[in-house]
């Protein structure tokens, strides 16, 4: 069990947006919103370091330009919209086979890793790549609109896992939402892209 | 044995040939009488100014000349490289890498198949050094050139795939090492397709030449192998030596994928 630590944006600035700071405590989850072509996916390609941006990113005590990109990209995981799949099978994307239980609570039986890629529906693609890189062993992670290709029904179940993952690890986690109600059901905060600022707004206080 | 003289007015009989056949493709309004005409009186000129050049480098058999020629050589051949890529690397990257690979590697493996394996006497006599060279910046051009096309172009069209390789924490060596192998398979391609072709359903141009100029087969046969392994070797570090830094400049010193680093494909 990695020890768990904040995440911390210092005055970071990628395309419209400038100088976000913001720090996520172990386990809890900040979502993210704003119109489309705000800079929500940026933002989170500029904490994973894919593209040049100002600032700083912190992990702890661990600041993202003192580690090799790669090692900083295997602790902070982005996981984007639209994953990718390079090999013919499934299997052969993933680093070890994934628990059973993690399979069955995303409608997968075992056999999964031997199904073509060419065959996936967007749905089962976007939950085997969270499945995929959850496998690696993360220490934060950064999710863009994690259930977009999802009916409500598995939206709800993927939510419900990933927020268990979640609170388990310890993982701080950004998470990009659109849907007012999955932001009210899994955020401790919430925060809205306004021009080039973020604003933070109230989250559904039934929670 | 002595070759037997060709005179131009025999040449022109070809010449006239190649006129009827493209008179043959405008008649059928197929379209490429023009620049198959084009082409051939590039040849001739092409050629009939390197009859001369040459003539005058074989007759001073100097260093400096022989030196100045092959940069000259080196220098057009990076400028092709650089004109036959669909999206080069940009700010000078896509001329400075091919015609450094070509350089590492025609150059070296020319001087060390003249001073090591032929030995003329000077190791630079301008009738073994510059066909030589010719023959090896000639297919390492092709090597370099196909190799590069082929990882900008595929990095370009499967930047997704890079970068979610990335996400994962791929180091970026691993996320564009399967486009590395593909773009070093098609620079190397040519010439073992050549070396498996080669005497069974081809004869090599070379080997031609010499036989028809009179040398015995054994002996021809000795120096196109000779030849086919300088120009493999040729190829194949330069082919190296240009995937290796094209793909290290595809990415920046935070491993990430730049492809602004490409210049937009000219229409």
């Amino acid at each position: 069990m990695t020890t768990s630590s904040i995440l911390r944006l210092d005055g970071v600035g990628i395309g419209t947006l400038a100088d976000v700071s913001l720090a996520v405590a172990p386990g809890d989850i900040h979502c993210l919103s704003g119109p489309s072509g705000s800079g929500k996916s940026r933002l989170l390609r500029a904490v994973a370091d894919l593209e040049p941006h100002a600032g700083q990113v912190w992990l702890g005590e661990i600041a993202q330009s003192s580690l090799p990109a790669h090692a900083w990209r295997a602790r902070v995981m982005l996981v984007p919209a639209e994953s990718q799949w390079w090999a013919d099978s499934v299997g052969e994307h993933l680093s070890a086979p994934p628990a059973a239980e993690d399979l069955a609570a995303l409608g997968f039986e075992a056999d999964v890793l031997d199904w073509q890629v060419s065959r996936l529906s967007s749905g089962e693609k976007q939950r085997l790549a969270l499945l995929r890189a959850l496998g690696q062993a993360p220490a934060a992670l950064l999710l863009d609109e994690p259930t977009a290709n999802l009916d409500e029904a598995t939206t709800r179940r993927v939510e419900a896992w990933l927020v268990a993952r979640i609170r388990k690890r310890s993982w701080p986690v950004i998470w990009v939402a659109h849907d007012r109600e999955q932001i009210a059901r899994v955020a401790n905060r919430h925060w809205r892209i306004d021009g080039s600022k973020l604003r933070t707004e109230e989250v559904a206080s039934w929670r | 044995m002595e070759v037997i003289p060709l005179a131009w007015w025999q040449l022109a009989l070809a010449a006239l040939m190649v006129v009827g056949l493209a008179g043959c493709t405008a008649a059928l309004r197929l379209g490429m009488s023009r620049s198959l005409l084009i082409a051939a009186l590039r040849t001739v000129i092409q050629l009939g100014l390197i009859g001369l050049v040459l003539e005058a480098l074989f007759a001073a058999e100097q260093l400096l000349w022989v030196v100045l020629m092959a940069l000259a050589m080196l220098l057009i051949a990076g400028r092709e490289v650089m004109a036959r890529q669909k999206r080069r690397l940009s700010g000078g990257w896509a001329f400075g890498i091919g015609t450094l690979a070509m350089f590492l590697s025609s150059f070296t493996v020319t001087v060390l198949a003249l001073t090591v394996i032929i030995g003329p006497d000077p190791w630079y006599r301008p009738q073994y050094a510059i066909p030589l060279l010719g023959m090896l910046l000639g297919n390492t051009m092709t090597g370099v050139a196909l190799a590069l096309d082929r990882l900008t172009d595929s990095a370009w069209r499967q930047r997704a795939v890079i970068e979610n390789r990335l996400m994962l924490g791929e180091p970026w060596q691993v996320a564009i090492g399967d486009i590395r192998r593909e773009a070093m398979r098609s620079g190397l391609m040519p010439m073992i397709n050549a070396m498996a072709a080669a005497g069974v359903v081809s004869l090599p141009g070379m080997m031609t030449g010499q036989i028809l100029a009179g040398t015995a087969p054994g002996l021809a046969v000795k120096y196109q192998i000779l030849i086919m392994f300088a120009i493999t070797l040729g190829t194949g570090f330069g082919t190296l030596a240009a995937v290796a830094a094209g793909s290290r400049r595809l990415f920046d010193d935070r491993e990430r994928l730049r492809l602004d680093r490409l210049a937009a494909p000219r229409r």
